[in-house]
């Protein structure tokens, strides 16, 4: 029964100084990461700055033949999809959160987990359902039903006919993948609201509508915010599920229903092959790409550091 | 004792239209979502339940056109390349969470980093494929099976490492300090005390992390790429992997059969992901219970 602690070889003090300095150095990993990608990124796309100039970001040519790039069919791509998942998931993401707050507990309970288990899904299987499922649906269903029963191919830009690719049938599925993203971040919004404050709402005779509308959403406002720019990050940066259903051709968009391509799917697709002057064009893309979406997550984090400050000083 | 005015009282029942409208939207909106993820899984499920026999698992993939090709050499080389990316992104993961919960709580460099690493989450998965190609693929001349793993390693990481701070936060501080009231150093306290009794919370921390990881495709396309041979090679040669598997069939194959297997590997992954993500909820919930 000698259970005498081992003495440590290296004495205390110094084995101390070592873990927190190796702590230390993990954490600065983050760091170091970001600034490593960044960097990477921009030694990687130099060649083609240097060969295109900042017209790169403007070109609308992509022919890997006669040498001409241009990434702004990409980009428009990218915001397209990314606007009309946002403009389609934001609505029942709100009102998803709102219900799930009050919800009964244990419907609420399980609707919720059936929410987070959709954001678990991986993309790669959005993308196939997409593909094998979804754009069938849409070319023989959906969009006849848009453009004929609707007469919705009048509006400029909407499109008459497609073939099931393209730009509407990623957004939707991109719509499909950020809601459950949004609406948990909205919950947690709604769940710090203090309760005196819905309470005096329903005291002077507000409806549940009324009180989330005019106090829970002005009281958790930069919290909202906070969860449709991470929802709009998501959305930006999804690769798989837009890969297998937008058709991946090089244009703008001349309707909803055309096939385009996104930042993400056209590195997805054409990374693996390319060399010399093609790689450093597609490093230039991945290069535009994560600068905008660090720019969509600082905007993200920065809303939701100052909710938590917020409730924090109070 | 006035009665209420009759416009007062359309008021009064056009707010409770708009109320009642509302509340059904959001079943309406709610339903939508379960429906859409009933029916992926449904399809999912029909359709990959159907190629899935012994053969499947232990044959490797053929080359395209030729008959009975199973998914073993992807499974092996989706356990190899997560449990390589496990091992790479763990440990300095857990380091740098108790470097924010021990020594960086409150002080502005720790909040830089947990901010950066609140950032980095959000990140394109496809971006950490490209930068894992310069800095691995390049130097190494070809991809491999480590290259994924490092790619993976990066995703998990910043998740890993807030998980961890989180979790380390919940422990009482009066543990800490009588850890150091009867004589422990600080990194004696963290790792022997702190982590030890939020052991449950990291863990499911990891496990989220893997769960994550485990079904993403677009950093392996370059990185691990895809064979159809057996991944003996990690550290040189292109190593096959599920998510990729997938890929490569629904989208480059004219081929009724490898749809086919394609359906029934994406039937594994969810299968993987989603058991993953629910036995560690399970487990979480469990334990925060019964304290």
């Amino acid at each position: 029964m000698t259970n005498i602690p081992r003495k440590s070889i290296i004495n205390p003090a110094c084995s101390d100084r070592l873990f927190r300095i190796a702590a230390a150095g993990s954490a600065f990993l983050v760091l170091a990461l970001l600034a490593g990608l960044l960097l990477q990124l921009g030694i990687g796309s130099a060649p083609a700055w240097r060969e295109f100039g900042f017209g790169f970001l403007i070109g609308t040519g992509w022919d890997p033949v006669a040498n001409v790039y241009g990434a702004l069919p990409a980009i428009v791509g990218t915001l397209l999809t990314t606007a009309i998942a946002l403009i389609l998931a934001i609505p029942p993401a709100f009102v998803t959160a709102l219900w799930l707050v009050d919800a009964p507990p244990g419907i609420g309970e399980i609707l919720s987990q059936a929410l987070d288990l959709l954001a678990a899904i991986p993309s790669v299987i959005y993308g196939m359902w997409g593909l094998f499922v979804l754009v069938p649906v849409m070319q023989n269903y959906v969009q006849p039903f848009l453009s004929e029963t609707l007469k919705l191919g009048k509006i400029p830009f909407f499109g008459e006919y497609g073939n099931g690719f393209g730009y509407l049938t990623a957004s939707l599925i991109l719509a499909l993948m950020i809601l459950p993203y949004m609406s948990a971040v909205m919950r947690n919004v709604f769940r710090m609201t203090p309760s005196m404050l819905r309470e005096s709402a329903f005291g002077i005779g507000c409806t549940r509508w009324e009180t989330a509308k005019d106090i829970v959403m002005r009281y958790g406002i930069r919290g909202l915010l906070g969860g449709i720019f991470i929802g709009l990050g998501r959305a930006l940066g999804e690769t798989m599920a837009v890969l297998f259903v937008i058709g991946n051709v090089m244009e703008l968009p001349d309707n909803l229903y055309a096939s385009g391509t996104t930042i993400a799917a056209t590195l997805a697709n054409n990374f693996a092959e390319a060399n010399g002057i093609m790689r450093a064009v597609l490093f230039a893309l991945g290069l535009i790409l994560l600068l905008l979406s660090l720019g969509v997550q600082v905007l993200a984090q920065y809303y939701l550091a100052m909710t938590g400050a917020a409730r924090g000083e109070k | 004792m006035t009665a209420i005015a009759p416009e007062k009282r359309r008021g009064l029942f056009r707010r409770k239209l708009v109320d009642r409208t509302v509340g059904l939207l959001s079943i309406l909106a709610l339903s939508i979502a379960v429906a859409g993820m009933v029916w992926i899984l449904w399809v999912v499920l029909a359709r990959g339940a159907s190629v899935i026999s012994l053969s499947f698992f232990t044959e490797p993939s053929k080359p395209y056109g030729a008959p009975d090709g199973g998914i073993a050499n992807a499974l092996l080389g989706t356990i190899e390349i997560t449990v390589g990316a496990i091992l790479i992104g763990v440990p300095p993961a857990l380091l740098g969470g108790i470097y924010l919960a021990e020594f960086g709580k409150g002080t502005k460099l720790g909040n830089a980093i947990r901010f950066s690493a609140n950032v980095m989450m959000g990140m394109p998965s496809v971006v950490v494929g490209l930068f894992i190609y310069a800095i691995l693929v390049i130097p190494m001349h070809g991809p491999s099976g480590f290259a994924g793993s490092a790619a993976l390693a990066v995703l998990m990481f910043p998740v890993v490492l807030r998980t961890t701070e989180d979790m380390l936060l919940m422990v009482p501080d009066a543990l800490r300090e009588s850890a150091l009231a009867l004589g422990c150093s600080r990194a004696r306290t963290a790792v022997r005390i702190i982590c030890r009794s939020a052991r449950s919370g990291l863990v499911t921390g990891i496990m989220l992390a893997i769960a994550r990881v485990a079904g993403e495709t677009a950093p392996l396309l370059f990185t691990a790429m895809w064979s159809d041979a057996w991944p003996k090679h990690y550290f040189s040669e292109p190593t096959a992997n599920l998510p990729v598997l997938v890929t490569e069939y629904a989208t480059n194959s004219p081929f009724e059969e490898q749809h086919a297997a394609g359906w029934g590997a994406a039937l594994v992954v969810t299968l993987l992901v989603l058991l993953l993500n629910i036995s560690t909820r399970i487990i979480f919930k469990e334990r925060h219970n019964g304290r």
